[in-house]
């Protein structure tokens, strides 16, 4: 990320010129107040916005300057995991992981195999016919992110993946991006979770008013809650 | 794209029919109705047609020939009208039989006729003729009148069809059929919008999944087919379910309505006629309406 800006058509400025490098297989923490631009730093790298200024490449792909056309094939590559788990409320959780392989039109075969593969690692193989409505929260978090792993991306982009949970299930859901990571996936996670952050050690990004105020290799949460 | 993923949006378009089921049962409903109305107002139409059709058809053309004309020469003129393209049936209405008929017409006054009889006929033989295409009446009438002229006896006297009355007669079937055509399109047009607005509610209300789905990367066109099936499934059972209920009523009411009709020498459209117009009409435009409605409805949520 290079030099970015981003300002919304109501004229706040939501980024102003950060400049950042996220090595691959790192696992980096995005920390600062509500409103700092955390969330437009994560939309910014599966692009859900496009930066006003300034250059993002995810992969080596310039994602700025994307065709509309050529979006889904470079989300494809970016697993996103969200607060509010954003699952298919009327597809089964093996349909709800499948589908993000139906989407690259893998086999049908290779579809059952890897899907209930990836349902077995977040321990929720005996749940594959259930609806989400029917699940805690914290296991519609691990379905989520099951489904932002079953292709195998690159880079997972989470947005507070633990907002939504109590401290035993957040770490639950911790261990699991800490195992994914381990395989080799970049993970880039905006959190508020004091404890987390300060526990299990990573690289620490401070977000305030849209700029970088802190960047540490192993840093702390920083924040008083 | 590939062939699995063909059947993957069959699938999951049918399958979409049966999670959403109100929202599907409510599509389905307004379409049944919607079409139902167009349904009866086609059938009602085709009626109408038919009908004027029918007086049309008994429009026809009366050749009277001299009174003092050959046999021979009365076949020869027979002849050449019957060689005429438009014309579709051609009779020989011998002077009897004309004076046969005159009584009847005039009904009881009838015996004003009494004096005459085979010997001192005043009438002339005549033919009376049909023409294929009854709008070109006139036509064919000049056409005849054309044959007689170009015979050195001039053996036709005169050729009526009842002009001015049968120009009438055709700007009024003319009229009442335009304006069921104009009816029966508003109906289709009106059809059209309310089940587009239906289908458009029950997307609205998975604008959301539309939005995950692009997130996972889905392109357009991947999120596009499912809806386009299911669209084009709920217009098709909506239909066809309209179609089923209407051709059954219909049958039934011509089947009861038979009788008291062919008294008056109305004939109705049979559902064996028409079934297969109105059903093709019916399901046909559902089908279209369902995948058109869920089209531009999807296109508005794909913009993430």
């Amino acid at each position: 990320m290079q030099d970015v800006w981003k300002t919304y058509p109501d004229g706040s400025h939501a980024l102003r010129g950060v400049s950042v490098l996220i090595e691959r297989n790192e696992f980096v923490y995005l920390v600062g107040p509500s409103g700092a631009g955390k969330s437009t730093f994560m939309k910014l790298i599966y692009r859900e916005e496009v930066p006003t200024k300034g250059q993002i490449s995810v992969n080596g792909f310039n994602i700025g300057k994307l065709k509309p056309r050529k979006i889904p094939f470079i989300r494809r590559n970016i697993g996103v995991v969200f607060q509010d788990f954003r699952l298919l409320p009327k597809m089964t959780v093996y349909e709800n992981v499948a589908f993000a392989m139906e989407v690259i039109e893998a086999p049908r075969r290779l579809i059952r195999k890897r899907t209930m593969e990836v349902l077995e690692l977040v321990g929720l193989k005996s749940k594959a016919n259930s609806l989400p409505a029917q699940l805690s929260g914290g296991e519609q978090q691990r379905v989520a992110i099951a489904r932002a792993i079953v292709n195998n991306p690159a880079v997972i982009v989470a947005d507070e993946p633990t907002g939504n949970l109590d401290p035993e299930t957040s770490w639950g859901i911790m261990n699991l991006l800490e195992e994914i990571n381990f395989r080799g996936a970049t993970i880039v996670m905006a959190t508020h979770n004091k404890e987390i952050v300060n526990t299990l050690r990573k690289r620490v990004i401070a977000i305030e008013k849209g700029v970088i105020v802190r960047d540490e290799p192993r840093g702390e949460y920083g924040y008083e809650i | 794209m590939r062939f699995s993923t063909l059947l993957r949006h069959l699938r999951e378009g049918s399958l979409s029919v049966v999670r959403n089921g109100w929202m599907s049962f409510a599509s389905v409903s307004s379409i049944a109705i919607s079409l139902f109305i167009l349904g009866v107002f086609l059938l009602l139409s085709l009626n109408v047609n038919n009908l004027t059709k029918q007086i049309e058809n008994q429009v026809q053309i009366r050749v009277f020939l001299d009174l003092d004309i050959s046999q021979s020469k009365i076949d020869a003129i027979g002849r050449s009208i019957g060689a005429l393209p438009e014309v579709s049936r051609i009779r020989f209405v011998p002077k009897a039989e004309g004076l046969e008929m005159l009584r009847r017409n005039l009904g009881e006054d009838g015996d004003i006729l009494d004096d005459y009889d085979d010997t001192n006929n005043p009438l002339p033989d005549s033919y009376t003729v049909e023409v294929s295409d009854p709008e070109r009446i006139a036509d064919v009438a000049a056409k005849i009148k054309a044959i007689g002229d170009a015979d050195p006896e001039k053996p036709i006297r005169s050729v009526r069809y009842g002009q001015g009355t049968v120009e009438l007669l055709f700007k009024v079937t003319n009229a009442v059929r335009n304006i069921g055509l104009i009816i029966v399109l508003g109906l289709a047009f009106t059809a059209t919008l309310l089940i587009s607005n239906t289908i458009r509610i029950t997307i609205f209300a998975r604008r959301r999944e539309i939005g995950i789905m692009k997130l996972v990367g889905a392109t357009n066109s991947f999120i596009r087919w499912p809806f386009f099936v299911e669209g084009a499934l709920i217009g098709f059972i909506g239909s066809a379910v309209t179609t089923g209920v209407l051709l059954a009523a219909y049958n039934w009411l011509v089947n009861s309505l038979q009788l008291e009709f062919g008294l008056m020498m109305i004939r109705l459209v049979t559902v064996q006629e028409s079934g297969l117009l109105v059903g093709g009409v019916l399901i046909g435009l559902g089908t279209l309406i369902g995948i058109w409605g869920s089209a531009i409805s999807v296109r508005k949520y794909l913009k993430v």
